[in-house]
């Protein structure tokens, strides 16, 4: 072997500078050890890994781990003993060096304590801290503490402790000193100490008399404003009040009721009471949050991203907080009976918050009235849970809410709504609800509902949610039946549209459906007549009531809307296929108008047919005459019975004209008394269009096409203007809108639509191939491939195992071999050592024979 | 009694009666009477017992000497003449049930006659057809006072043969003429009737198709007019002239120009003699003028004619209420037609385009849905317009340079402008209005996209469609609670209206 080595390094000898680039980072390599593998042809791009190798090296370190491992096996072939070690740990490298250390020193320390326990009773350990007994530290402190209150002590021994022994002032170290006998230095004497310790503590203890006075005064204090939180609190958890009524008699037991106030906190903390600006914050993000979601989808640019993203706006994100209050709003408010001074408030209330709303969320101001409205649902929130005894809850809404009741009145009230039964089953067809509800006043006929809303409640029971989807359907058939009514009952409506809204935000699913099929009904039926006929008439009263009520169930300026967009086609279609017959119509008509520009009243949208619309109106307002600057379109007819609807000739009535609201009368069929109350409707009429094109004027104003939209408008009004037979108010108005229009004008256009160009620039992706590699296998299928590898690993590894099994073979046979020619020196020495002493023998018998042949 | 004069000539005096029986007021009796008068002269018709060639005057026959079957078969032949008179005059009872029997009956009539001619045939071969008696089926059916049109689609069935359809047109074009020049005031009702009988002929496609005669002929002759189609579209062609060069009411014209284009010109021999109608329809103005240009347009695509100005008056035909006729698919799809060569000038698709987009300005959604992709279709067919909507360094201008007053396509400057109205449509309140309009956003994609299906939309398939169509997301809803009827007090609504 070492032959082999040195003549592997007589070999090496040339190669020796690349031996620097070794793969072993040595200090020093002996150049003669390095053997190159020198390549015939350079090949581009492939990898050499073999080039450089150091066999000497490599043999040296393989003989080496054999004699360690397997020469100790086959020295130990045939031999059983086995040493183990049994320090702790001493193998586990899991445990850091001190750790075990300390393990092996606490298991000393054990076997010591269990050798002499058993003859040694009295002694003990010593516990130390800071090499100081513990025993003596608790004795000393003893004296000191002994009239500090549990709760102070722990801090005050902890300050005593802190000042003794860490601080090394020498005082302890006095008394210490005996035990430990650390340090020798002794300032004072013995007495002296003693007695300056006595009057120190002394003043201390004053001192902590003197602090808990105070704090006996303070917590008094605090009882006495706890009292009066108390009566607010009250107010706020019904639970927590109850729990004042029970404690009335003893109502200094004030930590009992600490306690379970902490109590109470932790069992639901869900329900804490939250401050009034948490509160109004609350509301306001959520409005925030709401208004957000509401412009994006108004916008509708991310439909397809709206389907991944899970949309948080939904039924339940509202019911869970917000309907259910609401809900219980009314519950208070009808066992009052003051169903309509509750509506003013909630109505007060949601107007601070659409104020809010409306102010752009600055949240900067909140002055108390904004706040008000968040307050208010805050104690009808906490009602939520206490439905069953609704009752004392009551009583405080009547010391919050009840400052405008009249008492007397409230009990009138009262009386008259506990004529009613408190049960309703949720009806199963229409006729039973009108059956329920016919005969009844406004006032009965809301508790009625309300009542089967409440007995129905989807929580109480399972098919209860099936029957109030129901309830939407039948009370909006029943709205429909009431305004076909002669006159119709609006008031009711008013009030139902409340309700309405509630079951609305419990199930959009169905009552969007029930929306959208009565849309479908009015929309069949005028196909219907468009087809039979080639032309519709304006829908009964009840249509339009339809569409008005969608718009306030659902957000009117979402880009689409399963049931806002049809509404708003509908729309259309009653503003463009239905010809202005009689005064009747241009009534319903312009309520449409109405109905349409609230519902774009957020978006801005345009609205073509409405603006065609209008203009119509306008023109059966002004006598007949050659038309100039702009056409009139479908609807409308330039030249007929109806084209001068609206003009009012007489000066009598023109003069004696007020402006004032329309009534929704009109449209369902009311006639006129006297020809100048008709008149007087006329100039309302003209008057409602008028403000509605003001209001089309101001909204459209940023529309690139403005003024061609509003020339014919223009026009109209130019000859409204010039007509001069309009009482002046209306003049007014018009002049007022052609200022506007003209004011309008300042939007100087912009020419150019730029059209943003995305780069059309066609990219060819580049194609990608595995890179031809020689020496590796170019397998078809990834799967095929990595079976290859896996067998030429195989083979590899197999290759190698048999090359180390042989070594090995050799490695034992070599040292086989050394051990027998060992022992045959060995043995032949020994031999020629005999031989050598037999021949000694001999040489000397031999010389002794001679000696004596010679003698 | 029918038995009778059939059985002997002695009882022939019998025929007064059932004539007698004929003239009476009694529905029933009448029927009765047709059927029977139907019976007794079909088979009188049939056994040749009536007198055939010119038939001479009954006074001179009964006074002449001429033999006694001579005799009988004049006088039966002067019976059945009055007979045939008195159920033209049945056409215009009031029952529709007389009416319908004695049409049947007259027709049967033609049948047999034109099987036994009671006209001398001149020469061997002769066609013959019983023209007098068919004259006066028409004249009854087209009747200047009341309308049958129920009667004339009873008579629908019989045109389905060729002879007939042949001789009805000759004798219809007779009868137009006849009453147009006959009356100053022609009513209505007639030019309805007529319109009526005229839409229903109907001319086969192919020459082989003649051979459906309603009289039977044991063989057909080459050199009978009858035969060949061209004589067909002929008498057509005359009648539909003879029809159209009076003034028809208006209504009517529309009638007529709707069914222009796939019933009557490709049937006429010469269609550019409907030049005259068409341009004179053409120049009406308003929906008429819509629907004439459907026939214009097949004399100009396939008859090559000339027509100046076309597209000047096409253009001036745009007005708003292009977007609210009945027949807006029809007109835009002729438009769209018209506007698809590519080699007409820049400075006119410009306008149209322009013109069109000013005029969706006041269109309901389902018309805006079809213009707004025509009028892209329009900017990708010619490149040269593209500046109307991508118009980069251009400079500001205070107003729009389109002169929407201006009626020469070529002076409107709607080059110099920009489509700032559909930009404004892109605000428009259906989403797929303005989706459709916030395409001239990016560059137009090449393909164009194809209108058709658009074209018959309206507003309730677009109100069925928002109906079902589903979103993805749970329905969103209004958070600002409600409080009344005519909500919060900021709202229109309650700002203009009171519930009392």
């Amino acid at each position: 072997m070492g032959k082999a080595r040195s003549a592997g390094a007589h070999r090496k000898a040339p190669g020796a500078p690349a031996g620097l680039r070794g793969g072993r980072a040595r200090p020093n390599p002996n150049p003669f050890e390095v053997k190159i593998n020198r390549q015939k042809f350079q090949v581009l791009g492939r990898k050499t890994r073999h080039d450089v190798g150091l066999p000497g090296v490599s043999r040296a370190r393989a003989i080496q781990k054999r004699t360690q491992t397997l020469l100790k096996e086959y020295k130990e072939r045939d031999k059983s003993n086995v040493f183990t070690d049994k320090r702790f740990g001493e193998y586990n490298s899991n445990i850091s060096p001190e750790e075990k250390m300390m393990k092996r020193f606490a298991l000393e320390q054990q076997r010591q304590h269990e050798k002499k326990s058993i003859y040694n009773l009295n002694e003990d350990e010593e516990l130390t801290h800071y090499g100081q007994s513990l025993a003596d530290i608790e004795k000393h402190n003893d004296i000191v503490d002994s009239d500090s209150d549990a709760d102070e002590r722990g801090t005050l021994s902890a300050e005593l402790t802190a000042a003794h022994f860490g601080g090394g002032s020498g005082l302890l170290h006095k008394k210490t000193s005996q035990q430990e006998g650390e340090e020798g230095e002794k300032p004072k004497s013995r007495k002296a100490l003693i007695e300056e310790l006595i009057a120190k503590s002394k003043q201390e203890k004053r001192e902590r008399q003197a602090q808990r006075e105070d704090a006996l005064e303070l917590t008094e204090r605090l009882d006495q404003d706890w009292k009066e939180i108390q009566t607010l609190l009250a107010h706020k958890t019904p639970k927590s009040e109850n729990r004042d009524k029970k404690e009335k008699p003893k109502p200094d037991a004030y930590d009992m009721m600490v306690r379970e106030l902490g109590f109470e906190m932790k069992a639901q903390p869900s329900n804490r009471m939250k401050t009034e600006e948490e509160l109004a914050k609350e509301e306001q993000e959520r409005l925030l949050r709401l208004e957000a979601e509401r412009l994006r989808r108004m916008r509708g640019k991310d439909e397809d991203e709206n389907t991944r993203r899970p949309k948080h706006m939904s039924a339940d994100d509202l019911s869970d907080g917000f309907i259910l209050d609401k809900d219980d709003r009314r519950l208070l408010s009808y066992k009052d009976g003051k169903m309509n001074v509750e509506e003013e408030q909630s109505r007060e209330a949601s107007d601070d918050k659409s104020e809010e709303e409306e102010e752009g969320e600055d949240s900067s101001e909140e002055d108390p009235e904004e706040s008000d409205g968040p307050d208010s649902h805050s104690d009808l929130e906490s009602d939520v849970e206490s439905e069953e005894d609704s009752e004392r809850p009551k009583k405080e809404q009547h010391q919050t809410s009840g400052k405008r009741l009249t008492r007397d009145g409230q009990k009138v009230r009262e009386a008259a709504s506990t004529e009613l039964p408190y049960m309703f089953a949720a009806p199963e067809s229409c006729e039973e609800l009108k059956s329920l509800l016919s005969g009844k006043a406004i006032e009965e006929q809301l508790l009625v509902v309300e009542r089967i809303q409440k007995c129905n409640h989807p929580s109480l029971a399972v098919g209860n949610k099936a029957k109030l989807e129901k309830l939407f359907g039948f009370l909006l058939e029943y709205v429909g039946d009431l305004a076909t009514n002669d006159p119709p009952d609006l008031r009711v409506i008013d009030k139902l549209v409340v309700q309405l809204y509630n079951l609305c935000q419990m199930f959009p699913e169905s009552a969007s459906d029930s929306v959208r099929f009565l849309l479908r009904d009015a929309m069949h039926e005028m196909e219907g007549m468009i087809e039979t006929k080639g032309r519709a008439t304006f829908p009964g009263l009840d249509v339009l009531i339809y569409l008005k009520i969608a718009g306030m169930l659902f957000p009117t300026s979402d880009f689409w809307h399963p049931v806002v967009t049809p509404a708003l086609v509908c729309m259309s279609q009653l503003l463009t296929k239905c010809p202005v017959l009689c005064l009747q119509d241009v009534v319903k008509g312009l309520f449409v108008c109405c109905v349409f520009l609230d519902y774009v009243s957020l978006s801005q949208r345009f609205i073509p047919e409405l603006i065609n619309f209008l203009l119509g109106i306008l023109y059966i307002a002004t006598p007949n005459r050659q038309s100039q600057g702009y056409t009139l379109v479908h609807p409308f007819r330039a030249f007929g019975k109806n084209s001068e609807l609206l003009l009012v000739s007489d000066e009598e009535d023109t003069a004696t004209w007020q402006r004032k609201s329309l009534s929704l009368h009109w449209a369902s069929g009311l006639r006129a008394q006297t020809k100048a109350e008709a008149n007087h409707t006329r100039l309302c009429c003209v008057a409602v269009c008028l403000a509605l094109v003001k209001r089309c004027v101001l909204m459209y104003g940023g529309l690139p096409s403005f003024h061609d939209i509003m020339s014919p408008l223009r026009a109209l009004l130019m000859e409204h203007l010039a007509d001069r037979s309009h009482p002046r108010e209306l003049q007014e108005l018009c002049q007022s809108i052609l200022t506007e229009m003209e004011n309008q004008k300042k939007h100087c256009r912009p020419l150019i639509c730029e059209k943003s160009k995305p780069v059309p620039l066609k990219l060819f992706t580049p194609r990608l191939v595995k890179v031809l590699e020689f020496g590796r296998k170019q397998g078809s299928s990834k799967e095929e491939q990595e079976r290859k590898r896996l067998i030429h690993k195989h083979k590899r590894e197999f290759k190698g195992a048999v090359r180390e099994i042989r070594k090995d073979n050799q490695f034992l046979a070599r040292m086989q071999l050394s051990e027998i020619m060992e022992r045959d020196a060995e043995r032949k020495r020994k031999v020629k050592q005999l031989f050598n002493s037999l021949a000694t023998q001999e040489g000397e018998w031999k010389a002794l024979k001679r000696k004596k042949f010679k003698k | 009694l029918l038995e009778a004069v059939l059985a002997s000539r002695g009882e022939a005096n019998a025929v007064f009666d059932i004539l007698a029986v004929l003239q009476s007021e009694d529905q029933e009796e009448i029927q009765e009477a047709v059927r029977a008068c139907s019976r007794l002269f079909g088979a009188l018709l049939e056994r040749g017992e009536l007198f055939v060639g010119q038939l001479p005057p009954e006074e001179t026959v009964m006074a002449g000497s001429q033999g006694a079957t001579r005799k009988y078969k004049v006088w039966m032949r002067h019976r059945y003449h009055s007979c045939c008179n008195r159920l033209g005059e049945l056409l215009a009872h009031p029952s529709f049930q007389v009416k319908e029997l004695a049409l049947g009956t007259l027709m049967k009539f033609v049948q047999l006659e034109g099987a036994h001619p009671l006209e001398k045939p001149k020469w061997e071969g002769n066609y013959l057809f019983p023209r007098q008696l068919f004259k006066l089926v028409v004249e009854g059916l087209l009747s200047p006072e009341e309308d049958r049109s129920l009667l004339l689609s009873q008579f629908q069935e019989y045109l389905e043969h060729d002879d007939i359809r042949y001789h009805t047109m000759q004798a219809a074009s007779d009868t137009v003429a006849q009453v147009a020049t006959g009356h100053p005031e022609v009513p209505l009702v007639f030019w309805n009737n007529a319109f009526t009988l005229l839409s229903a002929v109907s001319l086969p496609r192919q020459e082989s198709d003649i051979s459906n005669f309603y009289v039977g002929h044991t063989e057909l002759s080459d050199k009978w007019k009858v035969v060949h189609l061209k004589e067909h579209r002929r008498a057509f062609q005359l009648m539909w002239l003879g029809f159209l060069k009076h003034e028809l009411p208006l209504s009517l014209c529309k009638k007529v120009l709707v069914i222009m284009h796939d019933s009557i010109l490709p049937h006429l021999a010469q269609p550019s003699l409907m030049i005259d109608f068409l341009t004179r329809a053409y120049d009406i103005g308003g929906a008429i003028s819509l629907l004439a240009l459907n026939g214009l347009f097949i004399l100009i695509h396939k008859h090559n004619l000339e027509y100046p100005d076309f597209y000047q008056k096409l253009y001036g035909l745009l007005d708003p209420s292009v977007f609210h006729v009945k027949y807006r698919a029809r007109f835009f799809h002729l438009a769209d037609l018209f506007l698809s060569s590519s080699h007409l000038p820049a400075y006119l698709v410009a306008a149209f385009a322009k013109r069109l987009s000013r005029l969706a300005l006041t269109a309901p959604p389902e018309a805006l849905l079809m213009v707004l992709p025509f009028i892209c279709n329009l900017l990708r067919r010619h490149p040269a317009c593209r500046v109307l909507v991508h118009r980069p360094g251009g400079p500001e201008l205070d107003a729009d340079p389109y002169d929407p007053g201006e009626e020469d396509p070529a002076k409107s400057r709607a080059l110099e402008s920009s489509l700032w109205e559909l930009q404004a449509l892109q605000q428009h309140y259906h989403p797929e209005v303005s989706k459709a309009a916030s395409v001239i956003n990016q560059a137009l994609s090449v393909p164009e996209a194809s209108i058709a299906p658009l074209l018959e939309l309206t507003a309730f398939e677009v109100f069925e469609r928002d109906l079902k169509r589903k979103g993805p997301e749970a329905v969103p809803l209004e958070f600002i609670p409600a409080q009344g009827l005519l909500g919060r007090r900021d709202d229109l609504c309650a700002q203009h209206f009171t519930l009392s």
